[in-house]
């Protein structure tokens, strides 16, 4: 198509080839290989988020049994060849518990990274690009960021009926202002560009600028935040569940396993001991990858942190 | 300058206001009836209007969100349910924990984390500043109260060197405050000495780069006067912003480790006020410690003047 309008000028004019609608795909120095050996925390990040993902996926076939079966005649044991981790308070299996909780965590880490990006995109754009509504979008979101983060879900925990998608809300609702103000500082310098006054110039209109100028120069930020965004929400829901605001307690999800075990954290700390190990495992290797992609798709911010 | 403090504080204004108004309205756009939710399951429908009669949750929202803030600048957050107190009493009880354990947190993490992150950029590259980066990114990924339970079991339960849990007021001795107060503020401070530990690397790294640190070096200055004087002095900016946005972690991470440890200040008032879905209680926790938050903000924003004589207002 565009071959075809260039030939088909007249002799001695100029005709700008036609952009493609969307960029062209970053070429990789060296292939996926090359780049994970530039990059080895991308890697080892990614595979252990793999892996976790698969565990959740395959839950039911990891020698799991019914995560929520009581069996009162065999609670507290310690870990053992049947109970590889132990057994609860009620006798339940850690083990099949924590592989379950995997898919507690990475629902809502990976939901609340999604929307609270999506939603922080869309106020950011129109921060950034409304200058009436600019003023008012950002004091109210000033006035939410100075309420911590863990307080604001809280006070909206204390107010609705525990559920995976309540907790969600919560700490979506939490992290919002701060995509938001990444977006709209990442607009406003973009706004100031000189191709950015060129297609302006050449009468390209606005929604247009966005999808093709805008965006693309606020993913590679985004995604990464996104990254951290997962990372702290799967512990803020921990959090929660642990001092009882969040996950309801029938739901196998991490923090409800530590919560159940901190009466007995000082004689039978196994309980607590393992799905600890998780969490902690699963959130350092969502924080590896969101460094590793912070230093491969803007060299600029990695610098020297 | 004076007319810069006068500017801030009255910007402070529309942001309180955001907060008191945010915490408020959850009341009403909560999913379902949140005078259902407080009152329980088993409660009878006489509780459920007592409690959203008390709530006033019966009027219009304009009304009573005027009330309510006629009320708070009268320094009265309202009245428990649970307890019927009013909640400022209730607050000022659970105060003196709280801010112990922050204070100690915050001297304990500044005083480890800024040095340690100015030695990552001096020996940048070599395995002291890998280890460093290595402490910030666990620091990030181990929640609080799994350092709490670990310290605890390891320095209280096994070594037995300090207690497991519970506060001893000031009052009643420097050591004995002090012992109760250690591992709470190491296990909550991890997060914190991270996040300060990363941005001193970043701004010191910066800052080393400049032509003045050559000239330092140039003229036979010492290592250590160098990154300390010069360099350091010039990096506290960032540093010191962080210190005060950092504080929104020790907040959070306070109500945790106050569980872990047993300690009865405001962290664990908020806790008990969610399991007994003490509303009011949470709404005045919520806007005191917002309060305090952007307060201390300011005061480092001010603060910066101080640092840096190149910033004038």
């Amino acid at each position: 198509m565009s071959a075809h309008s260039i030939t088909s000028a007249p002799p001695g004019v100029a005709v700008a080839p036609e952009m493609p609608d969307l960029l062209p795909a970053v070429k990789l120095r060296g292939g996926v290989l090359g780049f994970l050996r530039r990059h080895p925390t991308i890697a080892v990040g990614g595979a252990l988020v793999i892996a976790m993902m698969l565990m959740a996926l395959l839950a039911p076939y990891l020698g799991t049994v019914d995560p929520t079966a009581l069996a009162t005649a065999r609670r507290t044991r310690a870990p053992s060849a049947e109970n590889w981790f132990g057994t609860d308070m009620l006798g339940r299996d850690i083990y099949s518990r924590v592989v379950y909780g995997t898919r507690i965590s990475l629902t809502i880490g990976f939901s609340v990274a999604l929307i609270a990006s999506s939603i922080g995109l869309a106020i950011g754009l129109v921060s950034g690009f409304v200058r009436w509504a600019d003023g008012i979008i950002m004091r109210i979101m000033d006035g939410m960021m100075s309420i911590p983060p863990i307080l604001l879900a809280i006070a909206l925990m204390a107010l609705t009926h525990g559920s995976v998608g309540n907790v969600i809300t919560a700490i979506t609702l939490a992290e919002i202002p701060r995509v938001s103000r990444l977006v709209r500082s990442v607009v406003l310098s973009l706004r100031e560009q000189p191709y950015v006054d060129a297609a302006v110039a050449a009468g390209t209109r606005t929604p247009m600028i966005i999808l093709r100028h805008i965006l693309p120069n606020t993913l590679p930020p985004m995604t990464v935040q996104a990254t951290y965004i997962c990372a702290g929400a799967m512990i803020v829901e921990a959090i929660l569940s642990f001092i009882g605001a969040g996950t309801p307690p029938i739901i196998p999800s991490w923090g409800n396993i530590m919560a159940e075990g901190r009466a007995l954290w000082q004689v039978k700390p196994f309980i607590v001991f393992f799905p600890a190990v998780f969490l902690s495992v699963t959130v350092l290797a969502v924080n590896l990858l969101g460094d590793g992609l912070r230093d491969a798709l803007d060299p600029r911010l990695a610098k020297g942190l | 300058m004076l007319s810069y403090i006068v500017r801030r504080l009255l910007a402070t204004i529309p942001v309180m206001a955001v907060v008191a108004l945010f915490v408020f309205s959850l009341l009403y756009v909560a999913p379902g009836d949140p005078a259902a939710v407080i009152a329980g399951d088993q409660a009878s429908p006489e509780d459920v209007a007592r409690i959203r009669q008390s709530l006033g949750l019966d009027r219009p929202f304009l009304i009573r969100f005027g009330e309510w803030v006629w009320q708070i600048l009268h320094g009265d957050l309202g009245t428990s349910i649970f307890t019927n107190l009013p909640v400022t009493t209730m607050m000022v009880q659970r105060f003196e924990p709280t801010l112990s354990l922050m204070a100690i947190t915050l001297c304990l993490s500044v005083s480890i984390a800024v040095p340690i992150g100015v030695l990552a950029a001096w020996k940048v590259g070599t395995w002291i500043d890998r280890a460093v980066m290595a402490f910030a990114v666990l620091g990030f990924s181990v929640p609080v109260f799994v350092i709490g339970y670990l310290l605890a079991y390891v320095f209280a339960l096994e070594l037995e060197w300090l207690p497991v849990q519970g506060y001893t007021p000031l009052s009643e001795g420097v050591w004995p405050w002090l012992e109760n107060l250690i591992l709470p503020a190491i296990a909550l401070g991890c997060v914190y000495s991270a996040l300060i530990a990363r941005i001193t690397r970043a701004a010191m790294l910066e800052v080393l780069q400049q032509d003045y640190i050559r000239t330092a070096r140039a003229k036979g200055m010492g290592q250590t006067a160098i990154l300390f004087v010069h360099a350091l002095k010039n990096a506290s900016v960032p540093i010191v912003t962080v210190i005060g946005i950092g504080i929104a972690l020790l907040i959070g991470g306070a109500v945790v480790t106050e569980s872990v440890f047993a300690i009865p200040g405001l962290g664990r008032l908020t806790v008990d006020a969610i399991l007994r879905r003490d509303y009011p209680l949470i709404q005045g926790i919520v806007l005191l410690f917002s309060f305090v938050y952007v307060l201390v903000n300011l005061l480092i924003d001010l603060l910066y003047t101080l640092l840096d004589p190149r910033i004038r207002y």
